[in-house]
């Protein structure tokens, strides 16, 4: 299973008031529920964007579980993870059909223009790549996902522009 | 309830909403407002309706059934003052359009038989109405007014539904264990963790027709006796997920969920719960960990999850498209469902096509259609007309049949036979140009990332043969491996805990067994004879074709291959990596593999 950003950043969210309170709202709607721990990390990581390891900790407390099985539920699923990841993720399905219809060639050539591996985040913090199980849109193969969106029948010749979207949308929102 | 003069339905599939569908919608709510139309006209989110690669958003109006495509945001107000206001149709905006619908589940093909399917595309899945209109619940109510549990469960017994899962063990049967079990709480799951690479079809059935699911799975909770009931869904199929937890809201307003379900007595509930990106919590015993909250590790059988499932407690745990089946079922008849199908197989099975075929998609045919006819006649053969190699069937679990066995009657016992399985319905077709080793590969390097690492046959094995694999495939095979591989094979399918463990061997076994000169030409001749193996390729450009057009030098990633403008262009093979860009972007096939 693979991990995104090897750079640990020194943030940690129970520290900042608005992020603690969502954390807290996410604990207090799902504790009492049947099965909570994977209702409460899916939640976590949709809003945090990340489980870190004093996140965990604190989970542990509040779900009165010991550390050892939050922890270890958090590293046994490869969507949760425990750094920050960029602004935009961009995943690389690695699905069979995919995988036929040549993905690959895309993943290279995204490693070309940004600079980094699968699994690494840009220096500015903006991208991220990943790899990730079929999405099921086998039928538009190769497909990889940019933030939420499916983007089918990908061309390694079309990527530099999915980066210059990507950015001329941060560039508007700036 | 108000009834609306105008429907207008607007696609929000991936592609759609990618290219604005949401804002589309909004706009046209705005402008709807705005003209004072609010209780004439309904704006609905549909799936697909249109070619997703045509520029622009479009949607459909109703009861007219005019298509608009090729929309912008600013053609709304107009298009709505002449539509709604007017009443007339905006002609402009109607524009000729390729003739593809969807190209995920096109209109039915000759041997079709749609029966999980039929709703798909024509209902808006996030309005119970429409589920309804179509002899939605119908079936739960007939079931709840007039048969007993046990003649529930001897109707589905005598269809002969079997688990779409992939393990076709009879539904029917698996409702009475539970029924028969002595406990206070007993639990209906639904597998909707469809991981297998190359799989979409309970996507499809999620996400199209939520209410089927639902339905089913009252269905059965009533026969077996269940009073609650997790949807455990991947969190890979976010849509999916946010679809079923309308339709259970809905259901539950409806009276259909919940306490006391239509007045019968009889109570049971449901929720959604999600992965997190586990392929083994595919596995029913390990699925239930997970949505206990635990890791998803499977644990040994016996005790079966009728015995002790979730939280120890009886557990019926079936796949979405068997409850897709069940309303029809019961409504229908069981010998209606028995007439469809082959031998011990019944009814239909939807596959996920996939791959070099020409038209990818989802199909649903009765079970005993042979391979040949569902890649040739529904598939329409072969991309580009290449020679075809292989079909995989049933995932990262399944194995790669071969030419010869094309007259295959596809059911549960004929593909077990041949080495493979049914699993949950992907067939993913390869051409000419596929390396059966590196597939062989491929697939070890997916089981091996996958295993759960609980037991040791999976955990090791798989890795061991991922490491022979890829030497193979680098040109470094050792003339024992064959045999090494094969001993591997055996030892993890029989001592491995679960599924996936036993399972992990069967893309390597059955490449071993159809297409051994491939691993021999590897690991003999250091030749790859589909020219797909890095190490075992180089790629030159012709000189004569080449217009040195520069496209490739601009595209190679590590800037290996030199060149004058209007000049035959080179590639340095010692900075090649061999990614292949440059062979798919030259416009004139001048490069070639050698």
């Amino acid at each position: 299973m693979q991990k995104t950003m090897e750079k640990s950043i020194e943030a940690n969210p129970l520290n900042d008031p608005e992020q603690r309170s969502i954390i807290d709202q996410i604990l207090d709607e799902n504790k009492d529920l049947a099965g909570a721990t994977m209702v409460v990390l899916n939640s976590l990581q949709e809003a945090i964007g990340y489980i870190s390891p004093e996140m965990q900790v604190y989970v542990a407390k509040k779900l009165g579980e010991p550390v050892s099985r939050i922890h270890g539920v958090v590293s046994f699923y490869s969507f949760f993870t425990t750094t920050p990841r960029g602004k935009h993720t961009i995943k690389f399905c690695i699905g069979t059909a995919c995988y036929v219809s040549g993905i690959e060639q895309i993943i290279e050539k995204a490693k070309q223009i940004l600079e980094i591996e699968p699994g690494e985040t840009t220096d500015d913090g903006l991208i991220t790549l990943e790899f990730c199980r079929c999405v099921g849109a086998c039928s538009q193969a190769p497909v990889m996902v940019v933030d939420e969106e499916v983007q089918g029948r990908v061309k390694a010749n079309r990527f530099p522009k999915t980066i210059q979207d990507i950015k001329k949308m941060e560039a508007n929102l700036a | 309830m108000a009834y609306f003069r105008s429907h207008v339905l607007v696609s929000v599939d991936p592609v759609c909403v990618q290219k604005g569908a949401y804002e589309l919608i909004e706009t046209l709510q705005d402008e709807i407002v705005k003209q004072g139309l609010v209780e004439e006209v309904q704006v609905l989110e549909t799936s697909r309706i249109g070619d997703p690669e045509t520029e622009g958003l479009d949607l459909m109006v109703y009861p007219e059934a005019v298509h608009y495509t090729k929309l912008t945001l600013d053609d709304v107000p107009f298009l709505v003052e002449e539509q709604f206001l007017k009443g007339r149709i905006a002609e402009q905006y109607i524009r000729e359009t390729k003739k593809v619908v969807d190209e995920e589940l096109s209109a039915p093909k000759t041997k079709e038989v749609r029966i999980v399917l039929k709703n798909i595309g024509e209902i808006d899945p996030l309005n119970i109405e429409d589920y309804i209109a179509r002899d939605g619940y119908m079936a739960l109510g007939k079931v709840l007014t007039e048969m007993t549990p046990e003649e529930t469960i001897q109707e589905v017994l005598d269809s002969g539904l079997r688990g779409r899962g992939g393990a076709g063990f009879p539904t029917g049967l698996k409702w009475r264990f539970i029924r028969n079990a002595e406990a206070e709480q007993k639990y209906m799951i639904c597998n909707a963790d469809e991981g297998d690479p190359g799989a979409f079809a309970n996507r499809r059935v999620l996400e199209g027709d939520p209410h089927s699911v639902v339905e089913g799975m009252i269905i059965g909770a009533y026969a077996a006796g269940a009073s609650q009931g997790y949807i455990y869904c991947r969190a890979e199929y976010p849509i999916a997920v946010r679809t079923m937890k309308t339709a259970i809201e809905q259901a539950r307003n409806f009276g259909l969920l919940g306490d006391n379900i239509l007045g019968s007595g009889f109570s049971f509930d449901l929720e959604v719960r999600m992965g997190a990106g586990a392929f083994v919590c595919g596995e029913e015993t390990a699925l239930m960990a997970s949505i206990e909250g635990l890791r998803g590790e499977p644990r040994p059988r016996p005790p079966f999850p009728a015995q002790k499932g979730l939280w120890e407690q009886p557990s019926n745990i079936n796949n979405v498209e068997t409850y897709s089946n069940v309303p029809q079922i019961i409504l229908k008849g069981a010998e209606w469902f028995s007439s469809l199908g082959y031998k011990k197989s019944t009814g239909t099975k939807t596959f996920s096509m996939a791959g070099d075929v020409k038209n990818t998609g989802l199909i649903e045919v009765p079970f005993g259609i042979t391979l040949q006819e569902i890649i040739y006649d529904v598939g329409g053969g072969i991309k580009e007309d290449k020679k075809f190699k292989a079909v995989q069937t049933g995932g990262p679990m399944g194995g790669c049949l071969p030419e010869n066995l094309l007259d295959l009657h596809m059911d549960y016992e004929a593909l077990a036979e041949a080495g493979s399985i049914l699993g949950s319905g992907g067939l993913v077709v390869m051409d000419e140009d596929t390396c059966m080793v590196d597939i062989a590969r491929f697939f070890m390097d997916f089981t091996q990332d996958e295993s759960c690492g609980k037991c040791t046959p999976c955990r090791i094995g798989t890795r061991r043969i991922l490491e022979i694999l890829t030497r193979i495939c680098e040109g470094k095979g050792k003339p024992d491996d064959i045999d090494t591989l094969r001993y591997l094979c055996d030892q993890i399918n029989e001592n491995s805990l679960c599924g996936l463990g036993k399972g992990a061997p069967n893309p390597v076994k059955s490449t071993l067994e159809h297409f051994l000169d491939e691993y021999e030409a590897h690991i003999y001749e250091k030749r790859c004879p589909a020219k797909v193996c890095k190490s075992l390729i180089r790629f030159e450009i012709i000189d004569g074709l080449c217009t040195g057009c520069t496209l490739c030098a601009r595209n190679c990633p590590v800037d290996a291959i030199s060149g004058e403008r209007r000049q035959t262009h080179v590639i340095d093979p010692d900075i090649c990596i061999k990614c292949g860009i440059c062979e798919q972007l030259c416009p004139y096939d001048a490069i070639e593999i050698k």
